[in-house]
């Protein structure tokens, strides 16, 4: 009635129901309205994930074979529920406060950070989980040739299972790319997978029981008809060694896969939005596997007892209403199988693509390149999308890869127990993860690799024992005939169910292992502090983050590090001083933001600011180091660079203020010694004069018998000593006034020819006295100059008498010209005496120089009169040179800048 | 012509003092005004002492003093130094150069006597051994 394309066409309208249903989902979450998706209904629904195409066929298999042990694997998940229900607490509290994101990243987090834990774990998981798919695929293919063989054909309708697993592989990748890649979460959560999980435990649960009512109530008639039937055909399932030493091994691994399970742990912990839906999976978990083995053994018994024999008793739910001619009902209970075997593969697809994008992929990319997260963290996202993506693709296809070379072998069969031994090996580590604070993550990583180790070499390895002779050896006489290291009986534990023997094996290894390992290595500050936040999540009260991490820091973790860094005496007298400052026993120290801010600072002087804030912040928020955190030290990273910044500029300031200083110390030094000079020249100057006055006034007095003619020489050159006594003080508070410039200077327009021709009068007495003649050449017009009179006029005096003491010709000549360039006003007083020396140029205008005296003993010159001159003319923005001239002797040129025109008329 | 003394001094006001007085007191007395004539004045005059202005023109009398010092001849004749610098780093100097006596400006004029006639006598001692 059904064909094989008709199965397989209902089965992929079913996978687009879901892609609708998972839209949908996704949208309402999206929009996040408070819906049915938020519900603890769902969230249980959602954790019957645990139920697999394995329970939902294999369950009935089970108990026709081997009675109740089917019950083993619906007990363990109970027992965890009902009676240790404070586990899963612990976990989804610590999953949700250290946004843990599988079980990799949990026992990887709570272990330092390590990330070779969560390589080791991931390998395992896809090791653990990959044939678990493979016989998922396994029960899609046999059930749909089943339901399609019951008809004419016996042959699939030109559809092998290979073909066929591989496409159900693709839809349930392109399904589990599409929702379970949409978006990084920070918090990895799929609504919309978990809507379509739930839906589709919804349908097996309902497909089973109707197939349930239907054997019972419809072809069975009862349940008490079932039951007698079956013993009077002879039928005993329960002569089968129940509630023995496997029965207990089941059990054990089926507590410890809802725990372990990288699907239980992504449904139960990661997928988990309120802690209170686990009060209500709490019962109704446990119900719902009650409703899922309530028919299991009055299935198993009809089929066996009214199924031609030999028929697979993993069937019976497809056989049964087949063989009653209920083909839609048997549809139905095929809907259901493949709900449980989508379901499966859906959660533990995605789980492993995390486990594997976050512990393989992004290390290697982010150790291979550093610019990944420069672009805000965006080449991170894609990065992860894509690898998740291709973990998924890579995932399945293993999955089919094992079920297209171990599809027909004992191997698969088997496999479900053996997945469930090998992620339970994660069990001791993640167990003392949440409650044994000195675990180590040496001791964790020994004990997982150890207990993986066993496993695959007691369990893994003989599953495939039957396909190879080589391994069939093995597992008869050990490895290089080492009977001891026999897989099924291992240090000579023989006559053991295989499955019990690996349990005990592997478990116990892994335990002491990690126990022993723990206590000979020490944990590192990071893993102290994470042991803490995960074992004491509950005594951390507060919702709000920051203060949850600031108040998880205990005193003694801080005691700790502050002892790392700084030496155990440093550290108690720092902690007893801030307990005594606070009135508090050391011991009752409570951690302040006072404190923390102080032992950062006592820390800073050790190792740097950076260092500290960095040490603190990983004890403060246990090692959680958030991207915040992160920019915030990137902050204070760009202050200091700011500041060494500010400090360099500073000290090229302090440098160049350093230059100046020495500059100005050099000039001072150079004035200093430029007024010692002067004040030697002063004394000279004026010791000189005194010197005669002193000596006649000596002689005058001593000597009574002086002519009068001495008497009156010599009271004269006293007279004109001390009369240049007076003139030479004069000039130099006149000098000194000029150069302060203390006096009001004020040029004003005049006329510089005028000022000129009043000199020369003055001086002309002075020349006829002397014999020289003063002459004019060039005269200049009449222009206007700015400036003081009275000044020029000394300046032109100082010049002329200069000219006229000085000059030794025979035939004194001095000539004054005065012309007008363009802008200047000029006046030359040339004479043709000696002339100045090179070396007297140079110093001829600075105070107390003297050229070279003349021999007539006409000596008036005191040696400030050009250095006066040039301040005058300086002051009247001009300029007074000694020129180089043609003649032999000296040539003294002042120039002026010419007044405005304007003035000029004005003057006029 | 042997002189007792050769003044060597610009300052005419100075000079005509410095005649007056150590004539009065008996030397017979030369002089020169400026740097580069006193070593002529000493070959042609040969005087027994010479007193030495230290500011002459054209030839300081530090110079001057250590160009004395220098030849043979007039090595260990008798030199008086007068400075109107009064410093202390002259008065050390002019000691370096070989000085025998030095007389800070304005001086009591029984200063410079004496100065000269213990040059005076010096000389007549070291003659007479």
């Amino acid at each position: 009635m059904l064909s094989a394309n008709f199965v397989i066409f209902i089965a992929v309208a079913y996978v687009f129901l879901l892609f609708i249903l998972a839209y949908f989902s996704d949208r309402v979450s999206k929009r996040g309205g408070k819906s049915f998706l938020n519900s603890p209904l769902v969230y249980t629904l959602s954790i019957s994930v645990y139920a697999t195409s394995w329970t939902f066929y294999g369950a009935v298999g089970s108990a026709a074979r081997s009675g109740l042990e089917f019950l083993a694997i619906y007990l363990g998940p109970t027992i965890i529920f009902v009676g240790w229900w404070f586990i899963l607490r612990k976990l989804v509290r610590i999953g949700r406060e250290q946004r843990i994101t599988s079980i990799a990243d949990l026992l990887s987090s709570r272990f330092g950070k390590s990330n070779r834990l969560g390589v080791l774990v991931t390998l395992i998981a896809v090791i653990g989980t990959t044939p678990y798919i493979a016989l998922q695929l396994k029960a899609i293919t046999t059930s749909i040739q089943v339901i399609s063989a019951s008809e004419n054909s016996p042959s699939l309708s030109g559809v092998d299972d290979g073909s066929l697993a591989l496409g159900i592989a693709a839809l349930m990748a392109l399904f589990t790319i599409f929702f379970g890649t949409r978006n990084i979460n920070a918090n990895e959560q799929h609504h919309g997978v978990v809507a379509a999980i739930a839906f589709e435990a919804i349908v097996k649960l309902v497909a089973f029981l109707a197939v349930g009512i239907f054997v019972v109530f419809y072809i069975g008639s009862g349940v008490g008809n079932i039951f007698t039937s079956a013993s009077e055909a002879n039928i005993d399932i329960y002569s089968a060694n129940n509630f023995g030493p496997r029965w207990i091994a089941i059990l054990f691994l089926s507590a410890a896969a809802i725990l372990c399970l990288p699907r239980q742990f992504q449904i139960t912990v990661v997928e988990n939005s309120n802690e209170d839906h686990l009060r209500t999976a709490g019962w109704a978990f446990p119900a719902y596997l009650f409703l899922m083995s309530i028919f299991t053994i009055p299935i198993a018994l009809y089929g066996l007892s009214t199924l031609p024999a030999g028929s697979n008793p993993d069937m019976f739910v497809l056989t049964l209403p087949l063989s009653e001619g209920n083909s839609l009902l048997a549809l139905f209970a095929f809907i259901g199988g493949f709900s449980s075997a989508t379901s499966m593969i859906i959660i533990a697809t995605i789980a492993l693509s995390i486990m594997i994008s976050n512990h393989i992929v992004m290390p290697i990319a982010l150790r291979s390149s550093d610019n990944l997260g420069t672009e805000d963290g965006r080449g991170i996202s894609k990065l992860l999308l894509t690898s998740r993506r291709i973990s998924i693709a890579m995932v399945l296809f293993l999955g089919f890869l094992y079920f297209w070379f171990a599809g027909n072998s004992d191997a698969l069969a088997a496999i479900g127990l053996i997945s469930f031994a090998g992620v339970a090996q994660f069990l001791p580590s993640m167990l003392a993860a949440l409650y044994w604070r000195e675990a180590t993550v040496k001791g964790a990583i020994a004990a997982t690799l150890v207990g993986f180790l066993v496993w695959g070499w007691t369990l893994f390895l003989p599953s495939f024992g039957t396909s190879s002779q080589f391994l069939a050896n093995i597992i008869d006489n050990g490895p290089w005939g080492l009977s001891f290291l026999r897989p099924q009986a291992l240090f000579g534990l023989e006559n053991m169910d295989p499955l019990v023997h690996s349990v005990f094996w592997s478990i116990l290894l892994n335990s002491f292992t990690l126990i022993i390992g723990s206590l000979i290595s020490k944990q590192s500050s990071l893993e102290r502090i994470q042991a803490n936040l995960f074992v004491d999540i509950f005594s951390l009260k507060s919702k709000n983050q920051e203060k949850f991490l600031r108040r998880s820091a205990t005193a003694n973790d801080l005691m700790f590090v502050t002892q790392r860094v700084l030496g155990g005496k440093r550290a108690l007298a720092i902690f007893d001083n801030f307990a005594k400052q606070s009135g508090v026993r050391r011991e009752e120290l409570i951690v302040t933001p006072d404190f923390i801010s102080l032992l950062e600072k006592e820390l800073a002087g050790s190792i740097g600011a950076a260092s500290a804030h960095v040490v603190l912040s990983k004890v403060l928020s246990g090692g959680e180091v958030s991207l915040e955190e992160v920019m915030q030290i990137a902050d204070e990273t760009q202050q200091v660079i700011e500041y060494s910044h500010r400090l360099e500029q500073t000290t090229k300031k302090l440098r160049s203020t350093a230059k100046e200083l020495k500059q100005a110390n050099f000039r001072l030094r150079e004035l200093d010694s430029q007024k010692d000079d002067f004040l030697s020249k002063v004394s000279h100057e004026v010791r000189t004069p005194m010197t005669s006055i002193r000596s006649f006034s000596e002689i005058l007095l001593t000597h009574k018998d002086l002519s009068e003619e001495q008497r009156m020489k010599f009271v004269n050159t006293i007279n004109e000593e001390s009369k240049r006594l007076t003139s030479l003080l004069d000039e130099i508070l006149d000098l000194n006034a000029l150069e302060r410039g203390e006096r009001v200077w004020q040029n004003r327009p005049l006329n510089g020819e005028d000022v000129l021709k009043r000199v020369i009068n003055i001086c002309n007495p002075l020349a006829l006295q002397k014999n020289i003649s003063l002459f004019r050449k060039k005269i200049a017009r009449e222009d206007l100059i700015n400036g003081d009179a009275d000044r020029l006029a000394q300046v032109f005096i100082n010049l002329i008498s200069n000219a006229i003491k000085y000059n030794d010709a025979k035939d004194p000549i001095i000539e004054v010209n005065s012309y007008s360039t363009k802008d200047k006003y000029i006046v030359e007083v040339i004479d043709n005496g000696a002339g100045i020396s090179a070396q007297d140029a140079d110093i001829i205008f600075e105070k107390f120089a003297r050229g070279r005296r003349n021999n007539n003993g006409d000596d008036g010159g005191l040696g400030l009169g050009l250095a006066i001159s040039r301040e005058i003319v300086g002051k009247m923005n001009g300029k007074l040179e000694l020129v180089n001239n043609s003649s032999k002797g000296a040539c003294f040129r002042v120039s002026l800048p010419l007044g405005k025109k304007k003035s000029l008329m004005v003057a006029q | 012509m042997n002189i007792d003394i050769l003044i060597a001094e610009d300052e005419p006001g100075i000079l005509e003092s410095l005649e007056f007085i150590l004539q009065r007191a008996g030397w017979t007395v030369s002089s020169v005004t400026d740097g580069e004539l006193v070593i002529e004045a000493i070959n042609k005059l040969k005087p027994k002492i010479l007193v030495l202005d230290v500011m002459l023109p054209k030839k300081s009398g530090f110079e001057v003093l250590k160009q004395l010092r220098l030849n043979e001849d007039t090595k260990n004749l008798p030199v008086l130094i007068l400075t109107a610098k009064g410093q202390r780093q002259d008065k050390r100097q002019a000691e370096m150069l070989g000085a025998s006596a030095f007389i800070t400006k304005p001086y009591a004029n029984d200063d410079v006597i004496d100065g000269v006639r213990q040059l005076l006598n010096l000389v007549k001692f070291t003659n007479s051994q």
